[in-house]
């Protein structure tokens, strides 16, 4: 591993983020908006925002970098870049963890601001600390990024990238626990839930709210950093130097 | 030739089901070679295995005493791809800033590789906003960056008006004087008299391998083409 490139490339999908202002306005204040969305739909209906809020917190921030680093890596193959890299002095997972880099930059960011409008403004009510929620929501964020960049090497073309959000993403939308609690769904399902990384993600963000001991949700935490560091090694397996 | 940078032996590349390279042989030595050859009869492919990038069905591929995309190598080689691989949404500089720290060589590379390619005007420009040519130059700067010992350059001069294309030779030709090996894939056969070696190809063969002159005079013809015409239906 070098830190060297491992910059390079961090800095390099910093500068490409910077220099594109409408992804770079969406990224930062898109995940803000639909809580606030979800905050004005709950207006009159009692405590709900507190107990959707936090699994939202989790889930946008795993989209949003799921989908952009899926069609980046994406381009980065087709238009011969990678090749290029693969032929210079670039470790695989130097590329990996470059991309991870920045987009968890990015990351942070988003988090900082959906959390602080949500918890400021909006009232969200927190057991634990705020810090916290905020270092859950860049963990989700960059296992969206592990989980993206490791689909891109199954996708021939940006539709079919974009295709693996219905196919990863949903389901495990429907199964985290955000509409029925996992314990209440049926054996099968609940079992598959229990592998599902963003399942963890989300029980983390729910123990914030409810717990005051921090314990379980670094527990959680270390759950979906273990699916990251899968991820990650995965999306190197999968990144070959010589292709046919 | 004992100091060949290239050897390659019975190197056998099958894509898509279809064999492109068949059991070929090659031995590359320092200087400008050109590789001539029609569309589609290999030259990519050849060009790939030879910085380590095509998946091969056989055969062996050396480069500069090492296995074609050993670790070692790859300072050591650079590599223009036929299709400019720069990203777009990034300026000129910013593109050989990067890939500069890719190689880890110094903001001076930069300028000298900018300077080379003939860019200095342009190089706070997007280089999704540059002319095909333009955009081409900026990849072919990306593989000066290292001043690498072998270059590898698939068709770098496409595209571009004659005055810039006699600066690229010269530029090609001034680089092997340092002692590297440059060899420059062509489909315009009026390319190969700038080449101190050539090897024509054709459907994944290589037809002949020798400087211009001696491949003009053997085929009894006052230029490249005729040459290679000559030469195919001597083979047919
Ligand atoms: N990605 C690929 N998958 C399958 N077959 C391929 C692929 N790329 C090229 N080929 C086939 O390999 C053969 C040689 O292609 P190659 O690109 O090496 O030709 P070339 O000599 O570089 O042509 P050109 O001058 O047009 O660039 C062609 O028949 C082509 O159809
Ligand atoms: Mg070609």
């Amino acid at each position: 591993m070098s830190a060297r490139t491992t910059t390079a490339v961090a800095r390099r999908v910093l500068t490409q983020v910077r220099r594109d202002h409408r992804t770079l306005a969406m990224l930062l204040v898109l995940p803000t908006l639909l809580m606030t969305l979800l905050w004005w739909m709950y207006a009159d209906a009692g405590p709900a925002f507190d107990r959707l809020g936090p699994a939202l917190l989790a889930i946008f921030p795993f989209i949003v970098m799921f989908l952009v680093t899926s069609v980046t890596t994406l381009r980065e193959r087709s238009s011969g870049t990678l090749e290029r890299l693969l032929a210079m002095p670039m470790g695989r997972l130097d590329f990996l963890l470059g991309y991870a880099v920045a987009f968890g930059a990015v990351a942070a960011a988003q988090s900082a601001i959906a959390v602080g409008v949500s918890v400021g403004l909006l009232g969200l009510e927190l057991a634990g600390p705020v810090w916290l929620l905020a270092v859950v929501a860049v963990v989700d964020a960059v296992l969206g990024t592990a989980l993206g960049l490791f689909v891109s090497a199954f996708a021939q073309t940006e539709f079919q990238a974009v295709q693996f959000m219905p196919a990863l993403v949903v389901p495990q939308i429907l199964l985290c626990g955000l509409l029925v609690p996992r314990d209440d769904m049926p054996d099968v399902l609940g079992a598959v839930s229990d592998v599902l990384p963003l399942s963890y993600a989300v029980d983390a963000m729910a123990h914030l709210t409810s717990l005051s001991s921090t314990g379980e949700v670094w527990g959680d935490l270390a759950v979906v950093a273990g699916f990251v560091v899968a991820g990650l090694a995965l999306g190197a397996a999968t990144l070959r130097r010589r292709t046919s | 030739m004992m100091n060949s940078t290239i050897e390659v032996e019975g190197l056998t590349v099958v894509r898509g089901g279809r064999p492109v390279l068949t059991d070929l042989d090659l031995r590359v030595g320092a200087g400008v070679t050109g590789l001539l050859g029609p569309s589609g009869c290999g030259k990519s492919t050849l060009l790939r295995a030879l910085v380590g990038v095509q998946r091969v069905a056989g055969g062996s591929v050396t480069v500069l005493g090492e296995p074609a995309g050993s670790a070692g190598l790859r300072h050591r080689v650079g590599y223009v791809t036929q299709a400019a691989s720069v990203y777009d949404d990034l300026t000129v500089a910013e593109n050989l800033r990067f890939f500069a720290r890719v190689l880890g060589v110094d903001a001076g590379a930069v300028e000298r590789a900018v300077e080379a390619v003939d860019l200095a005007g342009h190089r706070d420009a997007v280089a999704g906003r540059l002319s095909g040519g333009q955009r081409s130059r900026v990849s072919l700067a990306v593989a000066l960056l290292g001043e690498p010992d072998l270059l590898v350059l698939d068709e770098p001069t496409v595209g571009l008006d004659p005055v810039l294309r006699r600066d690229l030779w010269e530029l090609f030709h001034g680089i092997a004087e340092r002692g590297a090996t440059v060899l420059v894939s062509s489909h315009v056969m009026d390319e190969a008299e700038r080449c101190d070696r050539l090897l024509l190809m054709r459907e994944g063969r290589i037809l002949a391998d020798d400087t211009p002159a001696a491949i003009k005079q053997r085929a009894g013809a006052t230029d490249v083409e005729t040459a290679f015409l000559t030469l195919v239906e001597a083979a047919a």
